[in-house]
């Protein structure tokens, strides 16, 4: 099993292939449904005006996610009340709804590694071969094993957006997961799917 | 009437944290079909490892503990407005000790209420009244992943070619599965109700998942019924997190309830492997959890 260290540089997002299990390193963001909206809406398609804290959330974020990570994830998280903040459990969310925003926001920010579960389609696949980047797969529901890899908490912004939908910085070491997209075209969801499809075609075919 | 609210506590934290051991039997079982060295079986592994974890530390198995979904049978004489009451007591203290994610967002300004608690429908509270003197609190998590996987279906379906008969049933659950994909936290279990409206269909389908994962459908049609549902879907090879392989569902269970002439609905609840269902009953201070 490969150990990467994030940030990650092009020649090692282009070594990776569909398949590979790898153990991640480093700093990584969490951001899910109200963070890839609020990203898009308000610093790449500009239908929003900046508000509070955005631009300086923006201009704090934008070196952590150059060249690194951001994690599909909406965590349980211990010590609210003393802000020493713990997490408790912390598996994936699911991927499929960031895909009208993920490839704007890879290409934006620089994005290397886009963690979550369930896979994406042919917008963040493309985005994958352009920036480059990969898709990773962490195993959904293993929450408090995934937890463990979560060694500090370091920032949380956009707490406002509640407590799964924040943008928690997050220290990680060893985080496990497998490439389920790669940067040359590659997707192990594109395959299964084609190839249930087929079964499903025989199946509806029979009494 | 009693105050029963730690022993809710109890049950959420039994729920959100410790599997219950017919699910866990299943995953060990499965994890034996999955070649060796697989994507599939080292998810399945993985989840075996993470459920025992959780269960000696007393974590959330999933960080999406869902909806809580309560079903109530009580004995004559208690009252409704107090146990859900000490319900949804139960459910701000379990938020607050980390076995709950505040979960219960306002859908027009979108803003997490912070302790699990929201209107009439957040939880979700069932109650009915039951003969003897036992109260029995029945409690799911369910995570949105696999409830957006969820799907109902109106017979006939031209698309898919299936009639208003328990060929067309299967059809359009096998269309449910195929749809699910990965996306459900794969492998899973459906809940199937036949007929119903829109609303006590899905309503039912949830009902069902209830039942233990080696029972048998009272119905004989049923019961065929289910183990066709599984081994056909596993022939589908979308397998453990939509990874490929042999293990798509561990179960299928299937409930009907009487139609309009009109409509033929079919509702299809996916729930994910994380199958969290639990059971208290509380018999004058005797309390048993399973």
């Amino acid at each position: 099993m490969r150990s990467l260290n994030i940030p990650l540089d092009d020649d090692t997002i282009r070594s990776l292939k569909v398949g590979d299990p790898i153990l991640l390193s480093g700093v990584m963001v969490t951001g899910r449904d109200a963070a890839h909206k609020w990203m898009v809406d308000t610093f790449i398609k500009k239908t929003r005006q900046p508000q509070g804290d955005d631009l300086e959330v923006y201009e704090a974020i934008k070196p952590l996610l150059k060249g690194g990570v951001i994690y599909h994830c909406g965590p349980v998280v211990a010590g609210l009340d003393t802000k020493q903040y713990r997490f408790v459990a912390a598996g994936p969310t699911t991927s499929i709804r960031e895909e009208p925003y993920q490839g704007m926001v890879m290409q934006h920010f620089s994005i290397k590694a886009v963690i979550g579960k369930g896979g994406m389609g042919p917008k963040t696949l493309a985005a994958c071969q352009e920036v480059p980047g990969v898709y990773l797969h962490a195993i959904g529901g293993a929450a408090s094993l995934i937890a463990q890899t979560v060694t500090r908490v370091l920032a949380v912004y956009k707490l406002d957006f509640g407590v799964p939908e924040a943008m928690w910085v997050t220290e990680i070491k060893d985080f496990p997961a497998v490439v389920t997209m790669d940067a040359h075209g590659g997707s192990l969801h594109a395959s299964v799917a084609e190839h249930s499809r087929a079964v499903l075609q025989e199946l509806l075919a029979k009494a | 009437m009693p105050d029963i609210t730690e022993k809710i506590l109890e049950l959420v934290r039994l729920t959100s944290t410790d599997l219950p051991p017919d699910v866990e039997a299943s995953i060990r079982q499965a994890v034996e079909q999955e070649e060796p060295g697989s994507a599939a079986r080292g998810a399945l592994e993985t989840i075996l490892e993470n459920v025992k974890l959780s269960r000696k530390n007393s974590t959330p198995i999933c960080q999406d503990t869902g909806t809580p979904i309560f079903y109530v049978y009580y004995p004559s004489g208690w009252s409704t407005r107090e146990l859900r009451q000490q319900i949804e007591d139960a459910v701000v203290q379990a938020t607050k000790k980390a076995y709950l994610r505040p979960n219960s967002v306002d859908s027009i300004s979108g803003k997490n209420s912070g302790n699990n608690l929201g209107g009439k429908h957040f939880p979700s509270i069932h109650f009915e009244e039951v003969e003897g003197d036992t109260l029995t609190i029945e409690l799911i998590l369910k995570g949105g992943g696999c409830e957006n996987v969820g799907a109902q279906y109106s017979l006939p379906d031209t698309t898919l070619n299936a009639g208003r008969d328990l060929a067309g049933v299967r059809k359009v659950v096998l269309d449910a599965v195929y749809r699910a994909q990965g996306q459900g936290c794969a492998p899973g279990i459906l809940g199937v109700a036949i007929g119903g409206d829109r609303g006590s269909s899905y309503y039912a389908s949830k009902e069902v998942l209830y039942r233990k994962m080696d029972d048998h459908n009272p119905n004989p049609q049923l019961e065929a019924m289910e183990q066709r549902m599984v081994e056909e879907a596993n022939q589908l090879g979308i397998g453990p997190m939509g990874f490929g392989g042999k293990t798509t569902l561990l179960g299928t269970k299937i409930t009907h309830l009487n139609r309009l002439p009109a409509s033929f609905f079919v509702s299809v609840s996916y729930m994910c492997w994380a199958y969290r269902r639990r059971k208290m009953t509380l018999t004058r201070d005797q309390v048993k959890y399973e």
